[in-house]
């Protein structure tokens, strides 16, 4: 009896302690959130003036947050370029983790194809950046269309290494039950192993989404001069041509960030396993 | 048959392996012929040899970024991973709404880290300084971010704020790998509290620390968002990360030539510790 009242104490203790935890980022939330309502007059010096709920829930700032930074434009933008890398990524990715996966075992060539993508991870993009920028800009492609290829070809490396590994656990007799009924591979593949790697898809989905929506780099070096803008890069441009209305920036940083936390809303339990396999595997 | 399967995989793997090679080795190897000239991203240009790497050693700036980088990401992993593996701990005890609070510990990371920079430029430029007022604290009645001293420690609090919810569930993975009679067979030896985490459950979760090591260091040594949006490197230079100086003097500096130099040896460095981590990592866990 002793012993449970101590251990009920203990998370007790857990408990508050979490919930102070908590306030680190429910902190930065709230201010975000008030600040985007507030009018400029409403800004004060004072503690109470900083805390305080705004006036009136006017929302007047994101309007023209929306306005100036092309809200919908960028909105459109960003999605078309994560849906897009998200598809070729899980159709690409998965493909070549299957070629590579199940041939490294015994093909030296297809052993060597698998290390020499994967130890593309090391390669940050600094190194990367200045040759790209001349490269998509001589073949015409310094826009959207070019970020997506980037994209698919830079979580190629982590995203194969998924899926081989995925595939590590997957039998081989599956194949060769259907190769005996007369389908070809290519066959096999799309109506038996591409469904069954499900789960690794998910995954790859979740990783790739969160890398892309939020990158602002590969869209900054590729896409800056094409009049284009991604949900980041409008932030980026807005800040330094309207940086100094507070109100006006912070209604237009939290438009920016209501699309993932809805994201986040509805799937939080297959994003939080998402990125877990990921780093895990 | 066999045939078949064979010419399949050839079929997927050699448009995909072009594809690879086009937009990730042909530019590395461009970037590496580019650090050998002298061009300034447009232009003539003409062979220099090694006199970029020379030169890049020494340049006073290019020094400094490489401390500024080195140091961040160095305390920054130390701080997000002792953080990281406390909350960890806290949220896979025996708690309320356990599902709850691992989904907002995880907010931070989802968000993007550019319009999360900006947010804390503000509060470290008007609130921060406005409470320390208030407060008399006189330490911080002025913006961190303009002080050359302390800037760094502005960009660190905010690479922390995102990495530790990344570094918390991979250890709340590694946690739920430890099986409960573990515990309890430790537990009659008399190993609780701190003997317990240290002698028990740290050795079995090595696995999911050096993960959080890798990831961190490599993420920290990256760092660019986070810069653009709290200081541009400055003030003084004082927090310009290797990544940030490469792009400012490099794209739009007219030193493409010389920041390709520096990118090579960034690569370089980059490897090494890679390497060096999971060589050490390994000869870790084969201690186990």
């Amino acid at each position: 009896m002793k012993h449970t009242s101590t251990v009920g104490k203990s998370n007790k203790a857990v408990m508050v302690l979490l919930i102070l935890g908590l306030s680190t980022i429910i902190f930065p939330l709230y201010m975000t959130i008030v600040i985007a309502f507030k009018q400029p007059s409403e800004m004060t010096n004072s503690i109470s003036g900083i805390l305080s709920l705004p006036k009136n829930w006017s929302l007047d700032n994101f309007r023209e947050a929306m306005e100036v930074t092309d809200f919908w434009r960028s909105l459109g933008n960003s999605l078309l370029i994560s849906v897009t890398t998200i598809v070729l990524a899980i159709a690409i990715h998965s493909l070549m983790g299957y070629a590579l996966g199940r041939n490294k075992a015994h093909s030296k060539f297809y052993n060597f194809v698998y290390l020499f993508i994967v130890s593309g991870m090391f390669v940050p993009f600094a190194i990367l950046m200045m040759p790209l920028a001349k490269q998509t800009a001589e073949l015409h492609i310094a826009n959207w269309f070019g970020v997506i290829l980037l994209y698919v070809v830079f979580y190629m490396p982590m995203n194969i290494m998924l899926y081989s590994g995925y595939l590590v656990n997957i039998p081989i007799a599956l194949e060769e039950a259907a190769r005996v009924d007369g389908a070809s591979t290519w066959r096999t593949y799309w109506s038996i192993i591409f469904p069954v790697m499900r789960p690794m898809h998910a995954t790859v989905a979740v990783i790739t989404a969160l890398a892309v929506w939020n990158d602002v780099m590969t869209p900054l070096i590729i896409m800056a001069g094409s009049g284009q803008n991604t949900l980041p890069l409008a932030q980026l441009n807005f800040q330094s041509q309207f940086g100094t209305n507070y109100n006006l920036a912070f209604a237009s940083y939290l438009l920016s960030l209501i699309p993932i936390l809805i994201f986040y809303a509805i799937c939080q339990k297959q994003i939080l396993n998402g990125v877990t396999n990921g780093a895990v595997k | 048959m066999k045939n078949d399967r064979q010419r399949t995989f050839l079929l997927i793997t050699i448009p995909i392996l072009a594809l690879f090679v086009c937009f990730n080795t042909i530019p590395l190897i461009r970037g590496v012929v580019y650090s050998f000239t002298n061009f300034r991203g447009f232009g003539k240009y003409d062979w220099v040899g090694f006199r970029n790497y020379i030169d890049l050693f020494s340049d006073a700036r290019v020094g400094k970024s490489y401390w500024f980088t080195i140091k961040l990401a160095v305390v920054t992993t130390i701080v997000v991973n002792v953080i990281s593996l406390l909350l960890a701990l806290g949220l896979n005890s025996k708690i309320r709404a356990k599902g709850f609070f691992r989904g907002a510990y995880f907010l931070p990371n989802i968000l993007g880290s550019l319009v999360v920079g900006y947010i804390f430029n503000y509060f470290f430029t008007y609130i921060i300084p406005a409470l320390a007022d208030m407060t008399g604290i006189k330490a911080l009645s002025s913006s961190i971010l303009s002080s050359p001293g302390k800037a760094w420690i502005g960009v660190m609090i905010v690479c922390a704020w995102q990495a530790i919810a990344m570094n918390t569930i991979i250890y709340i993975s590694g946690l739920q790998t430890v099986p409960e009679d573990v515990y309890e067979a430790g537990g009659l030896d008399g190993a609780t509290g701190w003997k317990q985490f240290k002698m028990l459950t740290f050795p079995l979760i090595i696995p999911f620390f050096s993960i959080n090591m890798v990831l961190s260091v490599k993420n920290f040594l990256m760092v660019f968002d986070q810069i653009m949006a709290l200081t541009k490197g400055g003030p003084a230079q004082s927090t310009e990360s290797i990544s940030y100086l490469i792009y400012n003097n490099g794209m739009s500096g007219g030193q493409f030539g010389f920041q390709s130099a520096n990118a090579v040896v960034f690569f370089i460095v980059i490897v090494a510790i890679s390497v060096a981590q999971m060589k050490f990592s390994s000869s870790k866990e084969e201690q186990l």
